[in-house]
């Protein structure tokens, strides 16, 4: 067996054998939709509100239920973060699972408080609590009522799995903090920007960005230290950073909010399902409830997406793009140019969540990439259209499935042959059958060092981005060649 | 690097530390916690508080039922496809994420890549998810015509009532493989360990004893409690066989669910995690009349000790001369690592918070080193695994442990080893011992602490008291610990190394040590109290 690269590798992985094989010869066509999920491309709802509560100022969350769920969530987290990272858990019984959660929950609350005397507790329901029906705001006003010791705010989100996947999560905790402590207000000069589940170094482009445009904005949420924090001199309880309270509170005044993603948690699954009126994200909320406007972007990955970002910064800062982006852009563009004919018709995998399958794809849409799958375990609804929309060049002929999982991904493209797969860790596994690259992106990454580093947004994400997607191509190229070129 | 820690004269007696670490808990939780801790005495018979539930809000390093039910004994078994029914997380969580390797024959089933789940959506919640469940089961099977399918329970599933058992049973008949549930909702029990428990029963249940097999060596046994991170079963293989020895079954590193089938006729089980497992090697001595011994693969002299008893079991000349030059050739190797390394890393420190065996196994390949372990606990074991088996009797049944199905075994008259209860009582009668687990707190030294389930805010203060130069744990500890400037070495995945067990490993796990401990980016980080002296026990809690 050859790796990747080209390389034998030694070891016998843990995927020979017939259960690998068979599937090739399977009867039953899996992209045919079948109905169990096999190696799932989701994950699942609480995670994605955990990180989302992380990115708040001392915040520690709560998922509300058994502690297994909070257990592999945190080791899930950790290994991409490398981060310590505490969610509590309530803890279910047997017991709980018959009278209900609230016990659990009130001993939850009151030892986080002790242990981290949190300025938030970011609540993220399970699908156990949901199924039972705990009615937490209940337990809060109860809670209150009782003796309790502390001063802390509460913040709900309504998590349960069978709803949705992670992203619907994230987005579900972020609007449950900014409807909780959003004032309206008379509008000012600030601006806020909900960028939704990107890399921690992304994060800190994207402040560089609007430092540089002297707009001050408020990044919903903000785990750029939290989740990526330095080394110690002491120990830190509640790791620094995330969006402050305060910023919180003022988006309610804010000039605007940029959204990042078109698919969001607006899909027909997500769980506000059932309650149609409620808004969905929390910029939607702010637009509808405090007259903040909004202004929806697919993600920045390449130019295109890029420049509308930037376009509207200068919109909405009345200055001009300063040279250092213009040139970051120019040199983007000279760097398209000379590594054209490495890419060019080249067919890629696209997975992952959908709003990063979106932008993904309308970054090598851009740079001619052909791309053969864009596949998520996202069931919006959405994913086609706004791929459609998004990726002028090719985009019709993009195969696009929704509720995909890596079994359906791995048979098509056993068919169809791609050249590169472009998505999270877990796709791995394919790669390594069809001895082909895989260019990591996303979350999670759990098998690379810096994963929570990797960039992909703006002109200096992209470029990034691009200069590793070509320079794999060409490795691949490079370790199969039968002469070894050290020149190109 | 000065050590500036001085424990020639014994360790110190960390009271104290105790006191500060409850002070912080509300009354009735520093209750608690109290007897979960044990300022170590070797010479009392002491009792300490575990499997007990976890007090909610305190970060614990447990997982949930399911997570012991499924990703630890039969996540490793290859050749049985294991559908999660639940929502999609509880699945994806557990999908290869333990380093258990596995090594099929040409040809032979290996699933173990695979994830299977339901994926419930609301609709299953609110109608119920047993249709979805069948679907599933037959979809696993038309692809890919395993020979066994289990299934497993997430929280969820209890509660709106699923029957997988009965669902298991139609599936079975009309599919005509051996296909059957488990009833592992997370929720179930205080920690994995319910969940390895529920899965024991499940197998011996549907499994054990469903294949017999002809007799192919002269000393046949199993090996249980031994999961193959990172290639440790590979290892213990390799002596085994060069000693003679037929290995039947592992459970349930680099396993198949058919060896389980004819695992009762082995001669001899040789339970390694005794936490996990003791219950498959109870009932099969009951059932089938195979004795138990307790043996310990990690640490060279350990494994030695181990591989003797064995022999002697056997009673064979052949078989103990072949033991012994084994044991001679393999110390030769182990011995010139151990003098190159031990010098660098003796009088270091270490602690150790893992599993529910691996804290008190690991401990003799620091022995061997000359590190000392100053503090140790389980994260999921029970009583018994701290304190020596024979408080069983005394362990209080609560309603956790009720929850959890006690097999009625019977004797198998056809199967039944009479020649084995014979020649265990001989044995026994000439100082023998067969089940003879000690526990992890009589090996430790006078002012260790034991703590079980240990948390976050205990690990801190544990780490500022001992200034441990290692700490194992997980890689939910990893970088809490990391941050202290205290390298951490993780016992459950091996931070992609191993193998750790037998005589090789133990090899590895040296050279590990002496990378780990000599590294120099630790000065980088320049912990405060690195340059402090000794603490004296006076240490501030902001409460
Ligand atoms: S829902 Fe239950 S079974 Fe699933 S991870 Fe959570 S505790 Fe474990
Ligand atoms: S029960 Fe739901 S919340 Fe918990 S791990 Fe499973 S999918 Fe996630």
């Amino acid at each position: 067996m050859k790796n990747t690269n080209g390389n034998t590798i030694l070891n016998s992985p843990p995927l020979e054998g017939r259960g690998a094989a068979v599937l090739n010869s399977s009867p039953l066509g899996r992209s045919g939709g079948a109905v169990s999920t096999q190696n799932a491309c989701k994950l699942c709802s609480p995670l994605g509100a955990s990180v989302a509560y992380k990115g708040f100022e001392g915040c520690v969350p709560l998922i509300h239920g058994s502690q297994g769920c909070a257990t592999y969530i945190r080791r899930y987290l950790i290994s991409h973060y490398k981060e310590p990272i505490d969610i509590a858990s309530s803890n279910f019984t047997e017991d709980s699972t018959i009278f209900g959660g609230d016990r659990n929950f009130k001993i939850a609350a009151q030892n986080i408080i002790n242990q981290y005397k949190p300025q938030i507790i970011g609540i993220s329901t399970t699908c156990l609590s949901e199924t039972i029906g705990d009615d937490i705001t209940l337990f809060l006003h109860e809670l209150k009522s009782e003796d309790f010791d502390g001063n802390v705010e509460f913040v709900v989100a309504s998590t349960p799995s069978y709803q949705g996947t992670h992203i619907d999560g994230f987005h579900e905790a972020v609007a449950a903090v900014v409807r909780k402590f959003a004032k309206k207000g008379n509008t000012g000069n600030h601006i806020n920007l909900f960028p939704g589940f990107i890399s921690t170094e992304d994060i800190r482009l994207l402040k560089e960005i609007v430092a540089d445009f002297g707009i001050e904005t408020a990044i919903l949420p903000d785990y750029s230290e939290s989740l990526d924090n330095p080394v110690w001199d002491t120990y830190k309880r509640i790791p620094e950073g995330g969006t402050t309270m305060e910023e919180v509170e003022r988006s309610g005044s804010a000039k605007a909010s940029i959204e990042f993603g078109t698919v969001l948690n607006l899909g027909k699954l997500s769980g506000r399902v059932k309650n149609q009126n409620l808004t969905k994200t929390a910029a939607q909320y702010l637009e509808k409830e405090m007259d903040v406007p909004l202004v929806r972007l697919p993600m920045p990955i390449g130019i295109t997406q890029t420049d509308r970002f930037f376009e509207e910064l200068e919109k909405l800062t009345g200055k001009k793009t300063t040279e250092k982006y213009t040139k970051q852009r120019g040199r983007l563009v000279d760097a398209y140019v000379d590594a054209h004919k490495y890419v060019f018709g080249k067919k890629a995998v696209v997975y992952g969540e959908e709003d990063f399958v979106v932008g993904m794809c309308a970054f090598l849409d851009e740079i001619g990439i052909e791309i053969v799958l864009a596949a998520s375990g996202g069931e919006s609804g959405l994913l086609e259209k706004e791929i459609l929309k998004h990726c002028p060049e090719n985009g019709e002929k993009i195969t696009v499935r929704e509720g995909f999982d890596f079994e359906s991904i791995r048979e098509w493209s056993i068919t169809n042959k791609p050249d590169i797969l472009v998505g999270h860790s877990k796709g791995y596994y394919i790669a390594r059958e069809l001895e082909i690259p895989i260019v990591r992106v996303g979350f999670p990454i759990h098998d690379r060092i810096g994963g929570q580093r990797i960039k992909h947004l703006g002109y200096a994400g992209t470029q990034e981005l691009f200069d590793k997607i070509v320079n794999t191509l060409i490795e691949y190229k490079q370790d199969s060649s039968p002469v070894g070129y050290k020149y190109m | 690097m000065p050590n500036k820690k001085n424990y020639t004269n014994g360790l110190p007696d960390p009271s104290e530390l105790k006191e500060e670490i409850l002070k912080k808990y509300p009354r009735k939780v520093a209750k608690k916690r109290a007897k979960a801790m044990i300022v170590n005495d070797p010479s009392e018979g002491q009792e300490i508080m575990a499997n007990v539930r976890t007090i909610p809000g305190i970060i614990t390093q447990r997982g949930c039922t399911y997570a012991g039910c499924k990703g630890v004994v039969l996540g490793p078994t290859r050749d049985i496809i294991n559908i999660t029914h639940g929502p999609i997380g509880c699945g994806f969580y557990s999908w290869l994420t333990r380093r258990n390797q596995t090594k099929p024959a040409e040809g032979e089933d290996n699933y173990m890549p695979y994830a299977f789940s339901t994926d419930m959506q609301d609709e299953n919640i609110v109608f119920g998810g047993e249709q979805k469940l069948k679907t599933a089961i037959r979809e696993a099977f038309e692809i890919f015509k395993p020979s066994a399918i289990s299934i497993f329970s997430t929280c969820p599933v209890g509660l709106i009532g699923d029957d997988v058992h009965a669902v298991a049973r139609e599936m079975k008949a009309e599919l005509g493989i051996n296909i059957f549930g488990f009833s592992c909702e997370g929720y179930r029990g205080v920690s994995q360990s319910a969940g390895h428990h529920i899965a024991n029963n499940g197998i011996f249940k549907h499994v054990v004893g469903n294949t017999d097999r002809e007799r192919t060596g002269k000393f046949q046994v199993n090996l249980m409690g031994e999961y193959n991170i990172g290639g440790d079963a590979f290892e213990i293989e390799r002596i085994f066989e060069e000693c003679g020895i037929t290995l039947l079954s592992t459970y349930s590193g680099n396993s198949t669910v058919e060896s389980f089938a004819y695992s009762h006729t082995a001669d001899l089980n040789m339970v390694m995690c005794h936490r996990s497992i003791n219950y498959i090697a109870e009932m099969m001595e009951e059932k089938y009349g195979v004795p138990w011994i307790k043996v310990n693969f990690i640490g060279a002299e350990s494994t030695a000790k181990s591989l003797r008893k064995l022999a002697d079991y056997f009673g064979d000349d052949e078989l103990k001369a072949k033991v012994e030059e084994v044991i001679e050739r393999e110390m030769a190797k182990v011995k010139k690592v151990a003098e190159e390394v031990k010098p660098k890393v003796e009088g270091k420190l270490a602690m150790m918070f893992v599993g529910g065996s691996r804290a008190h196994h690991y401990q003799d390949l620091f022995k061997e080193l000359g590190i000392r372990t100053v503090s140790a606990g389980y994260e999921f074991a029970h009583r018994d695994d701290y304190e020596g088996r024979e408080v069983i009797p005394n362990i209080k049944i609560d309603a956790d442990t009720r929850n959890i199905e006690d097999l009625e075994v019977t004797k198998d008259e056809e199967h039944f080893r009479d020649d084995l209860v014979t020649k265990k009582a001989k044995l026994e009668k000439e100082g023998y011992t067969f089940k003879d687990y000690q526990g992890m707190m009589p090996e430790m030294s006078k002012n260790a602490l034991v703590v079980d389930d240990v948390n976050h805010w205990e690990t801190e203060k544990l780490i500022e008291f001992y200034k441990p130069d290692i700490f194992c744990a997980g890689i939910k500890e990893k970088y809490v610990v990391q941050k202290y400037g205290v390298p951490l070495k993780q016992l459950h995945s091996y931070d992609y190394g191993g193998p750790y067990a037998a005589f090789g490993g133990a090899v590895n796990f040296y050279k590990e040590m002496e990378r780990m401990l000599a590294t120099n980016i630790w000065k980088l980080v320049d912990a405060p109290w690195k340059h402090e002296p000794e603490i004296v026990g006076s240490i501030s809690i902001e409460a």
